[in-house]
């Protein structure tokens, strides 16, 4: 992929967790601090579709932006072929890592098997 | 380390402590500075100041120059820790009584205060600094290609690059990135991305359009505030980045 | 000192004393950036307890809902506001809005790139994550 329109995911992907994290704050603040992480509270979050999409959406995109924020250091920070390759693939490799675990969390209280 | 304290008396009230980096890479294993005391006025530069020593107190002293007026781009240095030309930064304006001296960073040393300068030219050429189209205004029945005023004005900045170096001195993504293209070539691509005449604005897109290119600049300016020539490669980069993001044509 | 390409390296890198607030922005931007995904990361492996059903849950919360987990947490919330306002600013000077338009330079040569607009914004974001922090940490002690 063209080093410009992996950026232009980064600047995307930026913009849209922004959004998204923002709500995802603000429902946290609709309620007393201690309430919003009681279980019940946390459960019936997850279990609300929109709120989860919501929550798969947040997932991805700061995995994307962050994984490669980190791409962005890492190969700034030390040059060569096989370094640059194994930052690349490493980091592509640990943001599917993250998003399958985090979605994982999601689907499974989602669908009720807590 | 040397003394120079007679002359200083008797030539100038003011004298400064001028703190030399020496290092030949091929017998040293570590830089180390020599001192000097050298008398200045009002408007002795810091590269008169160095070919003060070189006259009176160590010939060895090695340091690039030419034209001593900021045209020829060869005196860049560290300059009491920020990247300038020595023949264009007086020691009055300096406000210290030690003025020390240490070649470029992000340039192979040569010898003391002089560096490679293979890279930066390399990247230079590498972003086609011509103007690139099939035509050409050489043929004997051709005219000159024509250019508006504010044709002109959209890239005469950027000519004003004379290759000193100091922009990719100074830049925090050279300071690790040896791939990097670097903020001196990026300003010159916009310079002949932008040129009226110019038709190879794809093709220099693409070369800089790399892992290693445009994108990993992050828009710190540093670049931009050591230019002895007001060339503001930060802006020239951002201007040309704006061609690929969509914001300009 | 070797023969080598004499780089600067990371301690130049981040060095913020002689470049100005824009390059204290420059790294501010990184720290915040690496700190976030690591609270990332921490972050979803913390909700993961949900799983764990309700025991699992509340013993997670009593690691984590202590004085120390809050004052990181005001930190991830500076951290978070800092890189979102600073990154609209990067952003938008990526895409050349408000660097200036080149014009011919004049002595002293004051680069047009490095404007009040891009100051502002960057103190800004400075002040609103020190805002927003106090506002977590009130939140959080506050009860």
């Amino acid at each position: 992929m063209r080093e410009s329109t992996i950026m232009k995911i980064h600047y995307g992907t930026a913009l849209a967790a922004v959004a998204l994290v923002a709500v995802h704050i603000l429902m946290r603040m609709t309620m007393n601090f201690a309430d919003s992480l009681e279980y019940e509270t946390v459960l019936a979050n997850y279990k609300f579709i929109p709120y989860a999409i919501m929550l798969e959406l947040i997932l991805v995109l700061l995995s994307v932006h962050g994984f490669n924020g980190l791409r962005v250091i890492l190969l700034e920070l030390k040059q060569g072929r096989l370094y640059e390759k194994a930052v690349s693939y490493g980091c592509l490799a640990a943001m599917f890592g993250l998003i399958a675990y985090g979605s994982r969390t999601i689907i499974m209280t989602n669908m009720g098997m807590v | 380390m040397a003394q120079v304290s007679s002359i200083a008396d008797e030539q100038s009230s003011q004298s400064i402590t001028l703190r030399i980096a020496r290092y030949n890479p091929e017998k040293d294993n570590e830089r180390r500075f020599m001192e000097f005391n050298v008398p200045y006025e009002k408007w002795t530069t810091v590269l008169e100041a160095i070919l003060d020593v070189k006259k009176h107190f160590d010939h060895s002293v090695a340091v690039r120059y030419s034209c001593r007026q900021a045209t020829c781009g060869s005196c860049g240095m560290i300059i009491n820790g920020k990247p300038r030309l020595a023949c264009f930064t007086k020691i009055s304006e300096l406000d210290s009584n030690v003025v020390t001296v240490e070649p470029m960073n992000n340039f192979p040393i040569i010898r003391d205060l002089a560096v490679k300068f293979e890279r930066l030219f390399d990247t230079h050429h590498k972003i086609k600094p011509y103007l690139d189209r099939d035509d050409t205004e050489l043929t004997s029945d051709a005219k000159e290609f024509m250019q508006s005023p504010e044709e002109l004005e959209q890239y005469i900045q950027f000519a004003n690059c004379i290759k000193c170096g100091l922009c990719n001195s100074a830049c925090p993504t050279m300071a690790t990135d040896s791939s990097f293209v670097g903020p001196q070539a990026l300003a010159q691509a916009y310079r002949y991305v932008a040129d009226s005449r110019d038709k190879g604005k794809d093709s220099r897109l693409k070369i800089i359009d790399d892992s290693h290119g445009i994108w990993r600049c992050h828009f710190a300016g540093s670049c931009s505030q050591v230019c002895p020539k007001g060339v503001d490669p930060a802006m020239g980069i951002q201007l040309l980045r704006g061609y690929m993001l969509g914001f300009r044509s | 000192m070797t023969q080598d390409e004499h780089k600067e390296g990371i301690k130049g890198m981040v060095n913020p004393s002689r470049y100005g607030i824009e390059r204290v922005a420059y790294w501010l931007m990184r720290l915040s950036g690496l700190g976030l995904l690591a609270y990332f990361i921490g972050h979803i492996y913390e909700t993961s307890n949900i799983l764990r059903g309700r025991v699992g849950w509340n013993e997670f919360l009593e690691l984590t809902q202590t004085t120390e987990g809050h004052i990181l947490l005001a930190i991830v919330i500076a951290m978070c506001v800092f890189h979102t306002v600073n990154g609209i600013r990067v952003m938008l000077g990526h895409g050349g809005v408000g660097v200036g338009k080149p014009a011919r330079p004049d002595y002293p040569y004051d680069p047009a790139s490095q404007n009040y607009r891009h100051k502002i914004g960057i103190y800004s974001a400075i002040i609103l994550a020190a805002i927003a922090m106090m506002y977590g940490l009130a939140v959080m002690f506050g009860e």
